[in-house]
C-alpha cells in the first residue's frame, strides 16, 4: 500500500465532501461543469485535509467556482486573485491554495498579477479556464480570441492578436505548465493531481467551451472523432505520437516541430521525446498551439523544481531569527541613540 | 579671547546644499546631537524628487530644517535663524525664508562664476550688498578641509566631500553641541573604511575649532534642556513610528504581521523598516503594483495575519476597489497613506493633507471605513497601534493618514515600556462554532463584528467575496431587504467605534470666542499659534481630532461652546466641508496649497483677522 492511499484512507474524504448545498448556476452545457466535477472528484484522492483547501478567484464565469466548492473560498475582485492568493499562502504555507481564473480575468485585467505569481514561484495552483470569450459580460472578444473573431465588440472581426496562455506562463518562467480539455476527465484529473504535488506555482490552462457565446471554438479537439488527429497528449519520457491509428508523430525539422507519418521513412525512434524539464521542448510544444499544420498539445508541458517564494520567505525568517534572536520590542524601541530625562 | 555665549529659548536651522552635498546626513547628525542634549525638537527634510538633479542647479537643492528649544517644540519652525548654504543655488532657493537679521553660513569656495550663473545670481551675493541685513559667515570650507586633510590618503574628491562635516562642526560650536555622538556614529558607519571615518572627524573638528578660534564669530548660543516628561527618549521619524506601532500591535495580539506594499515616496521607509524585521516574523511582500500590495494583504488577513498595506495618494487611488472588497468581506486591514502633494503624481516629496475626502469617501457604493490621522512623528506610533487594534476588534479596514512631513520628519519619542502596552484580545472561532446549520460567517458579536474564521479550521469552511452577502449566512444575495440591512449594519458598525473614544480635550479654555480645529500634522503650527495668541490676550483654544471617521460624538457639544470655528489645513477645505455638514454652522478656513505645512505665523494672522 502506497503512502498516498494510506493517507487517503485516514482522511475518508469523498466527492460529496466538496459539494456545497447551493445550486450551481452556470449555463446548462457549460464546460465549467465538467471542470468542477473533476475537481470535486480528484481532491479526495490528494493528501490534503478538507479544511486546508482555499479556492480564490477573480471575476467572470469561471470565478464563481469557489461558491461551488465546499471549502474555504474567496471570490475576489477582477483580476486580483493571484495577489489575494499570494497573501493567503504566505500567511499560512500549510494551505493548499487554488486560483480559479479565466482568459479575461487572468490575462487582461489580471495579467500583471498572473505573470508575477508565476515568476515568484509561490506554491499555489492556478487554473485558467480559456474559452476565448468574455462570457459574464455577454460576449465580447477576450485577449485569447482569435484574430478576425466577430463578437459584440468586434462586429467586423477582432484586430487584437491573441495570447497563448501557456506561452505567457512559460515566458513568466513558470515551473509547472499543463494544458487540459474540459471534456477530458483523465487529463483534467492528472493535471489537478500533478499540480497539487508540484512545489511551486502550477499553471493549468483548460480549454473550455462557452456554449452560449463561443460554442465550438475548440471543436476540432473536443469532438471525439476529430480529436485524435488534432490533439497531441504528451507524456514525460514518451515519444510524441498521435492520430486515430497512432500513426503520426512529431519531429524537429529546421528547429521547428513538424508532423510526420510513421512508416518506412519515419520510425518511432525518430520522434521527439517529451521532456517536461526541458524548456526547448516546452517551447516547441507551445509553438504548435496556433499552428494549423500541427496538433494542439495537451498534458504536462513543463515541470521543474525551483525554490518557492514561500519557502524562501519562511526560511529567511528562521535564519534571521537564529542570527539575531527572536525580536523583542524593548530592544527595537531602544535602538539608536537613547537619552534619559530625569 | 573668551567668546560670548547667548542663551536662547529656541533656534531654527536650515541646512541647504546640492543633493550631493550630504545635507540630509548633516541635518540628521545635528538633530541626534541636539536630541541627546535634551532639547525638544522637530525636524523635517526637504529634498527634490529627482535623485540627482544636475549639480549646482536650483532643482538640485536639498534641505533639512530643525527647530529645537528649551520648552516644548511643536513644529520644525517657520523661518530659520541660521541658514547653511553650501552653494549659490541653495542660497538662491532658501534666502527668502531666512529670518530678518538671521545668519548665513556659506561655503565660499562653491560660489564660482559657473555656479553663480547656474543659480541665476548676476554677481556674487557674498561680495555685493545682496545680503545686507544678514550676518554672513563666508568660509572657504572646501579649501580648509583640503588643508586639514593634506596628509590623508583620500582622493581630492573624497576630501572635498567632507566639507559638510566642516559645516556641521561650525554649527556644533555655534550652538554648543557635543561632537562625541557624531564621532561615534562616523566610526560605526565607516567601520570598514577607517580612513573615511577619520577624515570626516577631522573635518568636523576643524570646523568646530574654526568657530572657536577665528574672530569672525563673536557669539555662540546655548539652548537649555527642555522640560520633557521623565523617561527614556529617542529621535524617531513618523515612518519608523508607524513601523513600530504596527509591530507592537502584532506582538500584543499574538499575530504575525504581513505587509503587502509597493515602493512609493514618501511611504517607502515603512516597507524598508519592516523588511528588516524578519526576526519579528514580519512578512514583507514587495508586490508587483499597488493593487497587489493591498490584495495580498487582504488574502493574508483572511488567512489570519495582521495585514497591512502602505502607500501614498496615487497608490491609494489604485487600492480603492480593494478597500471596498475589505469593507464588504469585513476583514481587518490597516491601510497607511503617507500623503503627498496631488493631484495625480503631483509633488512626491512635498506634503499635503488633501487625501481626507479620498480616505473617507473615495469608493464606489456606501463603503464606510474608519479613518484616523497622526499629528506628529511620535503620534504615528500610537495611531498605528490604534489602527491595528480597531481593525481587528471590529473586523474592518482602517485608514491611517500620515503625510510626508510626518513620515520623513522626526522628533523625540518617549520610549514606552512594551510591558505597559495593553494586549489586544483576538479570538478565532474553532470547530465548535459550526452549528447544525453550518458555520455562519456573518453572524455578529455585540460590537456587530463578524467572526474571524481562518482557513485551516475544520468545519468552518465558508466563502466570502465582493458580491453582497446575506446577513448571517454569508451566502450571495441580491435581495433588496437584505442589502438595506447589510448597508445599515456596515454603517452602524463603523459609527459605533466612536463609543469607545475618550472625551474630546480642548487645549485652553473650554469656552470662548474662537476654537481652532486641527487634524493631522497641522496640529503643531496651530498649537504654537494658539499659544501665542492666547498669551496676547485672545480668547482662542484648540481642538485636535485624531479620528476623522467616525467623528467623536461629543464634537457638537464641545464646539457649541465657541462663537467661531477655524480649521487650518493643507488642502482646499476638506475637513471644513465635512464639519460644516456635521455641525451645520459656518466655519472659517485657512487653506494653503504650496506643498508645505502651514506656518504658525500664518495661523496667528488668521486668528487675528477673525478676532479683530
Amino acid at each position: 500500500m502506497s503512502e498516498t492511499t494510506k493517507q487517503v484512507e485516514t482522511l475518508h474524504l469523498t466527492r460529496k465532501d466538496f459539494v456545497p448545498d447551493n445550486d450551481v448556476r452556470w449555463c446548462p452545457g457549460c464546460g465549467d461543469y465538467s471542470i468542477l466535477a473533476n475537481m470535486q472528484k480528484t481532491l479526495p484522492s490528494l493528501e490534503v485535509e478538507k479544511e486546508k483547501y482555499v479556492f480564490v478567484s477573480g471575476i467572470g464565469c469561471s470565478s464563481r467556482f469557489p461558491y461551488y466548492m465546499d471549502t474555504y473560498g474567496f471570490h475576489g475582485i477582477h483580476g486580483r486573485a493571484p495577489a489575494i492568493a499570494s497573501g493567503v499562502k504566505l500567511a499560512n504555507p500549510d494551505l493548499s491554495v487554488w486560483i480559479i481564473t479565466g482568459d479575461g480575468d487572468g490575462l487582461s485585467i489580471g495579467g500583471n498579477h498572473l505573470i508575477h505569481v508565476l515568476r515568484r514561484n509561490i506554491d499555489v495552483n492556478i487554473m485558467l479556464f480559456n474559452n476565448r470569450i468574455y462570457g459574464l459580460t455577454k460576449g465580447q472578444y477576450s485577449p485569447t480570441s482569435m484574430l478576425g473573431k466577430k463578437t459584440k465588440s468586434s462586429p467586423f472581426g477582432s484586430i487584437d492578436r491573441p495570447f497563448n496562455p501557456s506561452a505567457v506562463a512559460a515566458g513568466s518562467n513558470a515551473t509547472f505548465i499543463a494544458r487540459a480539455l474540459d471534456v477530458d476527465a483523465r487529463g483534467l484529473q492528472e493535471s489537478i493531481k500533478r499540480s497539487q504535488d508540484h512545489k511551486g506555482a502550477s499553471f493549468i490552462e483548460v480549454y473550455q467551451n462557452c456554449i452560449i457565446f463561443n460554442d465550438g471554438e475548440f471543436a476540432d479537439v473536443e469532438n471525439k472523432s476529430t480529436r485524435p488527429d488534432n490533439a497531441l497528449f504528451v507524456v514525460h519520457g514518451e515519444p510524441m505520437i498521435f492520430g486515430k491509428e497512432n500513426n503520426k508523430g512529431i519531429v524537429v525539422d529546421n528547429h521547428h516541430p513538424k508532423v510526420v507519418e510513421l512508416g518506412d521513412k519515419w520510425k518511432v525512434k525518430d520522434l521527439l521525446v517529451h521532456d517536461e524539464t526541458n524548456m526547448h521542448i516546452t517551447n516547441l510544444l507551445l509553438e504548435m498551439t496556433f499552428d494549423p499544420e500541427t496538433p494542439t498539445p495537451f498534458g504536462i508541458l513543463r515541470a521543474v523544481d525551483q525554490p518557492t517564494y514561500d519557502d524562501l520567505l519562511h526560511s529567511q525568517i528562521d535564519q534571521v531569527t537564529e542570527l539575531r534572536g527572536e525580536g523583542n520590542l524593548k530592544d527595537l524601541f531602544n535602538s539608536g541613540d537613547v537619552w534619559e530625562v530625569k | 579671547m573668551t567668546k560670548k555665549v547667548t542663551r536662547v529659548n529656541e533656534a531654527t536651522i536650515r541646512f541647504a546644499g546640492d543633493s550631493g552635498d550630504g545635507m540630509q546626513l548633516t541635518g540628521t547628525r545635528f538633530t541626534e546631537a541636539t536630541a541627546i542634549l535634551g532639547n525638544d525638537l522637530k525636524a523635517i527634510p526637504n529634498y527634490p524628487s529627482e535623485i540627482r538633479a544636475p549639480t549646482g542647479t536650483l532643482a538640485g537643492v536639498s534641505a533639512f530644517q530643525l527647530m529645537f528649544g528649551s520648552s516644548r517644540v511643536f513644529t520644525p519652525g517657520d523661518l530659520p535663524d541660521t541658514l547653511v548654504a553650501m552653494n549659490p543655488a541653495a542660497l538662491k532657493v532658501h534666502l527668502k525664508d531666512l529670518k530678518k537679521g538671521g545668519s548665513i553660513l556659506a561655503n565660499a569656495n562653491a560660489f564660482t562664476d559657473k555656479n553663480l550663473k547656474m543659480a541665476g545670481w548676476e554677481s556674487n551675493p557674498l561680495e555685493d550688498d545682496t545680503l545686507a541685513g544678514y550676518t554672513v559667515f563666508s568660509i572657504e570650507m572646501s579649501k580648509l578641509v583640503g588643508i586639514a586633510l593634506e596628509e590623508s590618503d583620500l582622493t581630492k574628491k573624497e576630501i572635498e566631500r567632507t566639507k559638510n562635516m566642516f559645516a556641521l562642526g561650525v554649527l556644533f560650536w555655534m550652538y554648543n553641541r557635543p561632537l562625541e555622538p557624531t564621532e561615534a556614529w562616523l566610526k560605526k558607519k565607516f567601520a570598514k573604511i577607517p580612513s573615511v571615518a577619520e577624515a570626516n572627524i577631522i573635518a568636523m573638528r576643524t570646523g568646530f575649532n574654526y568657530g572657536e578660534t577665528t574672530e569672525i564669530f563673536t557669539t555662540s548660543y546655548s539652548v537649555e534642556k527642555a522640560e520633557l516628561p521623565k523617561g527614556k527618549y529617542r529621535n524617531i521619524t513618523g515612518n519608523e513610528a508607524v513601523t513600530y506601532g504596527l509591530v507592537a500591535a502584532a506582538q500584543k495580539s499574538g499575530k504575525e504581521l504581513f505587509l503587502g506594499s509597493y515602493p512609493i515616496t514618501p511611504a517607502s521607509e515603512i516597507l524598508h523598516n519592516m523588511s528588516n524585521l524578519r526576526n519579528f516574523k514580519v512578512k514583507t511582500f514587495q508586490a508587483e503594483d499597488e493593487i497587489a500590495g493591498i490584495a495580498s494583504a487582504i488574502g493574508a488577513a483572511y488567512a489570519g495575519d495582521l495585514a497591512v498595506t502602505t502607500t501614498s495618494g496615487p497608490g491609494m487611488a489604485l487600492k480603492t476597489e480593494s478597500i471596498g472588497l475589505a469593507v464588504t468581506t469585513e476583514l481587518p486591514l490597516v491601510i497607511v497613506n503617507v500623503q503627498r502633494g496631488g493631484p495625480s503624481t503631483g509633488m512626491p516629496t512635498k506634503m499635503e493633507q488633501a487625501d481626507l475626502f479620498q480616505a473617507i469617501m473615495g469608493r464606489n457604493g456606501e463603503t464606510p471605513v474608519p479613518v484616523l490621522a497622526a499629528m506628529d512623528p511620535a503620534d504615528c506610533f500610537e495611531c498605528a497601534f490604534e489602527a491595528a487594534r480597531v481593525a481587528m476588534k471590529y473586523m474592518t479596514p482602517v485608514i491611517l493618514l500620515s503625510d510626508g512631513y510626518l513620515g520623513q520628519g522626526s522628533g523625540p519619542w518617549k520610549i514606552p515600556n512594551p510591558d505597559d502596552i495593553p494586549e489586544i484580545e483576538i479570538s478565532h472561532p474553532d470547530t465548535s462554532a459550526a452549528g447544525e446549520e453550518g458555520f455562519m460567517p456573518y453572524q455578529r458579536d455585540e460590537k456587530e463584528a463578524r467572526p474571524w474564521a481562518i482557513p485551516g479550521t475544520p468545519g468552518l469552511e465558508h466563502r466570502i467575496g465582493g458580491l453582497e452577502k446575506e446577513n448571517i449566512t454569508g451566502m450571495v444575495s441580491q435581495d433588496p431587504e437584505n442589502h438595506q440591512i447589510m448597508s445599515d449594519l456596515r454603517a452602524r458598525k463603523v459609527r459605533n467605534i466612536a463609543k469607545e473614544f475618550d472625551p474630546l480635550e480642548v487645549y485652553g479654555e473650554k469656552q470662548g470666542k474662537l476654537l481652532v480645529i486641527t487634524w493631522g500634522s497641522s496640529h503643531g503650527s496651530a498649537h504654537v499659534a494658539v499659544d501665542r495668541s492666547h498669551k496676547a490676550g485672545k480668547s482662542v483654544s484648540q481642538l485636535h481630532l485624531r479620528w476623522l471617521n467616525p467623528l467623536p460624538s461629543d464634537l457638537k457639544s464641545v464646539t457649541d461652546n465657541f462663537d467661531e470655528l477655524l480649521i487650518p489645513e493643507v488642502n482646499m477645505g476638506q475637513l471644513a466641508l465635512l464639519l460644516k455638514a456635521e455641525l451645520i454652522r459656518p466655519i472659517h478656513q485657512l487653506n494653503k496649497m504650496k506643498g508645505e505645512p502651514l506656518r504658525a505665523s500664518e495661523i496667528e494672522t488668521k486668528i487675528d483677522e477673525i478676532l479683530g
